[in-house]
């Protein structure tokens, strides 16, 4: 029943025998004993659970590990690089852009990913691909602040 | 905006400093309850009841139980004996339903926990869930308070036929009179609909037992941990003293985990009598049904004014809809609508009247604001009333009925003391940022284009920094201790329980500034009953305002200290304690904190009547709660075609008092008017006759996102309370109090010349739009 | 929450994931609606065939004047195609309509037309672009018109064991603009309604209408009287708004606790006016 995956999450491979149903948060929390991924819905409408698997941002929620079996994921655990925080990491923390911090991780992962396609986004841009993940916080307004600093610090 | 890099001298309070608990909150290594792991660990499932109304025939459990690697299940027999879910408030003559802490033989709401099973993983728990066969007698169910007050309606509780939990009558003045000599009576039935406050974490409890300790480790994401661990070992016939509650990070609360939930107790419960550490996580289907929701207010409001707009009497009668059990506060949380519902006015003559009514919905109890929400709705919505049949302007009527400034501390109707207050700042700040009086000429304009365009204001005021503990149910007083340790880095234990307000900043630049020591040689510890001295928790704004003040009083005791080690390492007793140093005022020589560190736990020698040590704890009764206040200028235009609300400006002046941090109390005005605006215009817990709560997912119930929030201009200003040596008033709920008024007063300002005075929330297109085509059709008829 | 216990195949190739599609296994693709109501176990198949290891399933080309989108074409991959983006604007249009961010990057073409929620966006722009869908079963391929493929709520041509293999949709030469124009049902973010729109003209003459209406009833369908109320005409104000009055006319509109059907139809006419007002400004 089980199968045996073999992922490379955050630059280290990992090889486990899953079962079909593990969706890929489980995998990624339970097995692999990541912390940064969080588990706020079960529909997919909240975004806290988004990782990068290939290079774009998906809710790790709404798959199984085994559809991830190859892929490559990166997680907000792999945004630092040599002890120094990401560029986005380091605007939400100097824009106040999380409060409790439970969506930030998804937060963070989707904002990788709504720069890489448009680096320089207005604040409509912004908005509209902060969509699919949920704050009950900040109101939004200082994740908009730390996006807007993510992309000026990105070009500068 | 930028944020500030301190130099060594500069004073720590008043900056916009970044937080300190965000490095492990943006690396993803936070722990948060479902990250804790433990050899052996077991998890828990709970099947839960899907009928509001229902008597349990009979449970088989057995397939479940046969289930490779389900190591237990529970149902309410095995409980019963367990304890009962506690209420903590108490009002004449309430009656309490016993809350078991899973099902006996009836079901009370959807969702009503009927059995838990426990397995090696949590899989193989919901496997197990779905195995067990429970035979249903469906009854008819009761899901409007004031559906369940009608004569014949179904009982919730068979024992109490009307549904009636208590009734509750305040009055002050002589509202009679008041009545009979108006010029102007205004009456409005006003809702303030169910909301399901939704942290983005859901609950979860890890209970550990420890037998030969004969102690329970108990991790919750609660926001009040030492009151868990009082009652919940109580309950449950356990020594407080061996009995840890730890509240980790925790992922919002808003009211939601102010609470001594069913699953602490029965996790506990199941940890010792299965020898094991076991872990229950709440699915968001979980949290929208059992978890607590908030508001649920019928209103009935009448106001008496005189003809020049002098507010002389307010009638109010609150429908509250209980739900089907009471949490912690349930019955309590519309008392404080009461308590509040003079607003900031001088109004000295009120009559109040509530009734609990019995649903078979979920419990009610304090969700952001809890109680103050529904007050300033409703009198912001009755003052734009009233002015509206005297041709007033919004923002005049307001300006002529605040508390004066020379009234302070004002006693108000309703038995409270307002501390301090300029009401009319805020209001005329608000209105300048705004540029009221040009948005009222181009609202001319757009009307003359058939434009609908609305300019809606709100004056609010809060009752905060609960408080005193007579008032409380379980003291309103706060705790702290400062150590510095022996190398002079100093640690703050409070008694709060911050999960997202910032609190490890804010404290850290109140100590940081007393003992003159660098932000980065502090750290404020928090949330775990093994380490902090006993403490009340977060919640009702009062973190900073009560906690910050026992830490304040606490460093105080502290620098006494201080002074006498540096005293006798200066030998002088000529000394002054300042920016970190011991001075001696004659010969000009210093020691530092570090040094006088060193001394005091080296012992070689100590001052006159002084113990070794550096370290002090404070516990500080607040004499009064505090009342910010601000107001609120919102601009939206209707769409004639579709009814849909486009929020324009949205300008929030706020006056909290003294501002520690203002880029974390402007995060609190941002996060609160989110929450404010969901319920003005999308927010709804909605249940359906039967009883079924139809928007109980993500898919239905309308968070806010970020496309649907409008920019927020924020401005301060600042009226310090005399109640504490900081000047803090409490900022965390004014954002939701704020915001539902204005919005619906703009709303219903930019629908007006079809004639309408009023809107109940949440304001959804389709309400608007039916309401436009209405009057349109109406007036084609004409 | 948790899905059941499932079997998992993940075959290379078309004909390998057909042959268990035969023998009762369902497809799976993105899986952004199937594994949400797995895990809330509204859903409990017995066996998944994931769609995503196919090799070229998930192309978007050019072919005989026509653009083929394969099954497994994300959302993303189409509202970013540079080819539908030049030749067939609406179906990019449209794709970027749907979800949230994360969403495009996992949803498929073949998984959101194969599952046919009546308020998904895909629909609209098929029925505007009079699409074909290619389906494929073990041992047939045959080939439907949009209209014939959606038929109810949930329920398409597709017979037990075939899947949409690709989507065909026309290349518009100049004189044609085209619109999608959606009203979010705010929690979840799908259609309440979502009007596509396809207009092309031949001088200041309307030559061609097509209008895709989505949310409003049991399956998307074609505002044919709207089409033909428009046809011949030069786009007028007071044209446009006569087609569109009658977009939802006969229509049993659906009702929930997001828009009842009187207010569903009355938003049809005034996104089918948006929609039409913007197609014919965007006519090149």
């Amino acid at each position: 029943m089980n199968e045996s995956i073999t992922v490379t999450i955050n630059g280290t491979a990992y090889t486990h025998d899953v079962e079909p149903r593990l969706l890929l948060i489980h995998y990624l929390r339970e097995v692999v004993g990541l912390t940064g991924p969080h588990i706020g819905c079960e529909t997919s409408l909240c975004g806290a659970c988004t990782v990068e698997l290939n290079g774009k941002a998906v809710k790790s929620c709404s798959m199984f590990a085994i559809q991830a079996n190859g892929a490559k994921i990166l997680t907000v655990e792999g945004m630092a690089a040599d002890g120094k925080l990401h560029k986005i990491q380091e605007a939400f923390w100097n824009e106040h852009g999380l409060q409790c911090g439970f969506c930030t991780p998804g937060m963070i992962m989707v904002t990788k990913q709504i720069l890489e396609r448009n680096p320089n986004p207005n604040e409509q841009e912004i908005r509209h691909g902060l969509d699919g993940n949920l704050c009950r916080c900040t109101g939004y307004q200082h994740i908009v602040n730390a996006v807007k600093a993510a992309a000026r610090a990105a070009g500068a | 905006m930028a944020t500030t890099t301190i130099t060594k001298t500069e004073k720590l309070v008043g900056k916009r400093i970044r937080r300190r608990e965000d490095p492990r909150l943006i690396t993803g290594t936070a722990t948060y309850v479902d990250d804790i792991k433990m050899p052996g660990m077991l998890y828990a499932a709970i099947l839960r009841s899907p009928h509001a109304a229902a008597k349990i025939r009979s449970i088989d459990v057995s397939k479940a139980a046969a289930l490779k690697g389900v190591t237990a299940v529970f149902t309410g027999k095995d409980t019963e004996q367990a304890g009962a879910v506690p209420c903590g408030a108490s009002l004449p003559g309430l009656r309490v339903p016993h809350h078991h802490l899973l099902a006996i033989d009836r079901v009370y709401l959807v969702g009503h926990p009927v059995a838990v099973v426990v397995a090696t993983d949590r899989y193989i728990a919901r496997d197990g869930a779905d195995l067990i066969e429970v035979d249903y007698e469906p009854e008819t169910a009761v899901a409007d308070p004031e559906k369940a007050l009608e004569p014949g309606a179904h009982a919730v509780h068979p024992q109490w036929p009307d549904n009636v939990a208590f009734t509750f009558h305040q009055e002050g003045g002589d509202t009679e009179k008041a009545f009979k000599e108006a010029d102007v009576i205004v009456k409005q039935r006003i809702v303030s609909q169910r909301l399901v406050p939704n942290p983005m974490e859901t609950r979860g409890v890890v209970a550990d037992w420890r037998a030969a300790e004969r102690s329970m480790n108990l991790y919750s994401s609660t926001q009040v941990p030492h009151l868990v661990r009082s009652l919940v070992a109580q309950i449950l016939g356990m020594d407080e003293n061996r009995f840890r509650v730890v509240a980790p990070e925790v992922g919002g609360g808003f009211g939601a985990k102010l609470q001594i939930y069913a699953e602490e107790i029965l996790l506990a419960y199941i940890s010792k009598k299965l020898q094991k550490p076991v872990k229950w996580i709440e699915s968001r289907r979980e949290n929208f049904l059992c978890t607590i929701h908030g508001r649920g207010h019928v209103d009935y409001y009448e106001l008496a004014a005189k003809r020049d707009g002098t507010i002389t009497g307010i009638k109010l009668k609150i429908i509250q809809d209980l739900g089907a059990y009471f949490t912690l506060l349930t019955p309590a949380i519309p008392t404080l609508s009461v308590l509040m519902m003079p607003g900031l006015y001088r109004t000295p003559n009120i009559s109040a009247d509530i009734v609990g009514a019995f649903t078979n919905c979920t419990p009610t109890d304090a969700y952001r604001g809890a109680g103050r929400p529904e007050a300033t709705h409703g009198i912001e919505r009755m003052v734009d009333m009233v002015a509206a049949e005297l041709k007033m302007d919004p923002a005049e009527i307001r300006l002529k009925n605040f508390v004066r400034n020379e009234e302070f501390p004002f006693p108000t109707a309703t038995g409270l003391v307002y501390d301090s207050g300029d009401y009319s700042a805020p209001l005329k700040k608000a209105m300048e940022m705004a540029s009221y009086d040009a948005l009222r000429k181009e609202q001319v304009e757009a009307r003359k284009q058939g434009k609908f365009m609305g300019i809606g204001l709100c004056a609010y005021g809060e009752i905060c920094a609960f408080g005193p503990s007579p008032a409380t149910p379980a003291g309103g007083w706060e705790s702290a201790t400062v150590k510095i340790e022996p190398s002079g880095k100093v640690t703050v234990l409070t008694g709060v329980s911050p999960h997202g307000q910032g609190e490890e900043t804010t404290f850290a630049q109140i100590a940081g500034d007393e003992l003159g020591v660098d932000i980065d040689d502090i750290l404020v510890s928090h949330g775990d009953t093994s380490l902090v001295q006993y403490g009340i928790g977060t919640f009702g704004s009062r973190s900073t305002a009560v906690g910050g003040t026992a830490l304040y009083f606490a460093l105080q005791d502290l620098k006494a200290k201080i002074k006498k080690f540096g005293a006798m390492l200066l030998e002088s007793e000529d000394v002054t304690f300042s920016d970190g140093k011991c001075v001696c005022n004659k010969t000009g020589k210093s020691c530092s904190v570090k040094e006088v560190a060193a001394a005091a736990y080296r012992a070689m020698k100590l001052p006159p009547n002084t113990e070794p040590g550096l370290v002090a704890t404070h516990f500080w009764e607040p004499p009064n709660f505090t009342f910010p206040f601000g107001a609120h200028l919102v601009v939206t235009e209707v769409d004639r075609d579709t009814g849909g609300v486009s929020i324009r400006r949205y300008v929030a002046v706020d006056d909290c008092g003294n501002i520690l941090n203002p880029l974390i109390v402007d995060g609190q005005v941002h996060g609160g008017v989110a929450q404010g605006i969901g319920q003005a215009l999308w927010e709804q817990a909605v249940y359906d006759d039967s009883g079924q709560l139809v928007t109980g997912e993500f898919m239905d119930y309308t968070m806010p996102r970020a496309h649907m929030m409008p920019w927020i201009e924020s401005g301060h200003t600042i009226t310090p309370t005399p109640v504490n040596p900081l000047g803090v008033k409490g900022v965390g709920e004014a954002g939701t109090i704020g915001a539902s008024p204005a919005v619906v007063n703009s709303v219903v300002d930019a629908l007006s010349p079809l004639g309408v005075r009023h809107l109940d929330m949440p304001l959804t297109p389709e309400k608007l739009w039916k309401l436009i085509a209405s009057k349109d059709q109406a007036g084609s008829n004409a | 929450m948790i899905p059941q216990r499932f079997e998992y195949s993940a075959p290379k190739t078309l004909d390998e994931a057909l042959g268990l599609l035969a023998e009762g296994a369902k497809p799976l693709a993105g899986g952004m609606s199937l594994i949400p109501m797995m895990k809330l176990r509204l859903a409990a198949p017995e066996h998944l065939v994931d769609l995503g290891r196919i090799k070229d399933l998930s192309y978007i080309r050019e072919q005989g004047g026509s653009i083929h989108i394969g099954a497994t074409a994300t959302h993303h991959d189409v509202e970013s195609s540079a080819l539908l983006r030049g030749k067939c604007p609406l179906l990019a249009e449209t794709a970027s309509h749907i979800g949230d961010v994360q969403v495009r990057n996992m949803g498929t073409i073949g998984g959101s037309v194969a599952h046919a929620d009546p308020s998904a966006d895909y629909p609209a722009a098929l029925q505007a672009l009079e699409a074909k869908l290619v389906l494929k079963g073990v041992k047939s391929e045959r080939t439907v018109s949009a209209e014939e493929f959606f038929v109810d709520t949930f329920t398409t041509a597709l017979e037990p064991g075939e899947i949409v293999r690709e989507v065909i949709v026309p290349v518009d030469g100049d004189g044609t603009g085209t619109s999608y124009q959606k009203v979010l049902q705010p929690a979840s973010g799908f259609a309440i309604v979502g009007i596509a729109a396809r207009v092309r003209k031949s001088g200041e003459k309307i030559t061609l209408v097509r209008i895709g209406v989505t949310g409003l009833a049991n399956r998307a369908f074609r505002a044919t009287a709207a089409e033909k109320s428009l046809e011949g005409k030069t786009g007028s104000a007071a044209e446009v708004q006569a087609a569109a009055a009658v977009v939802a006319q006969g229509v049993e509109a659906n009702s929930d606790l997001h828009a009842s059907a009187d207010y569903r139809k009355h938003l049809a006419v005034v996104y089918a006016v948006k929609a039409l007002n913007a197609a014919l400004s965007r006519i090149a």
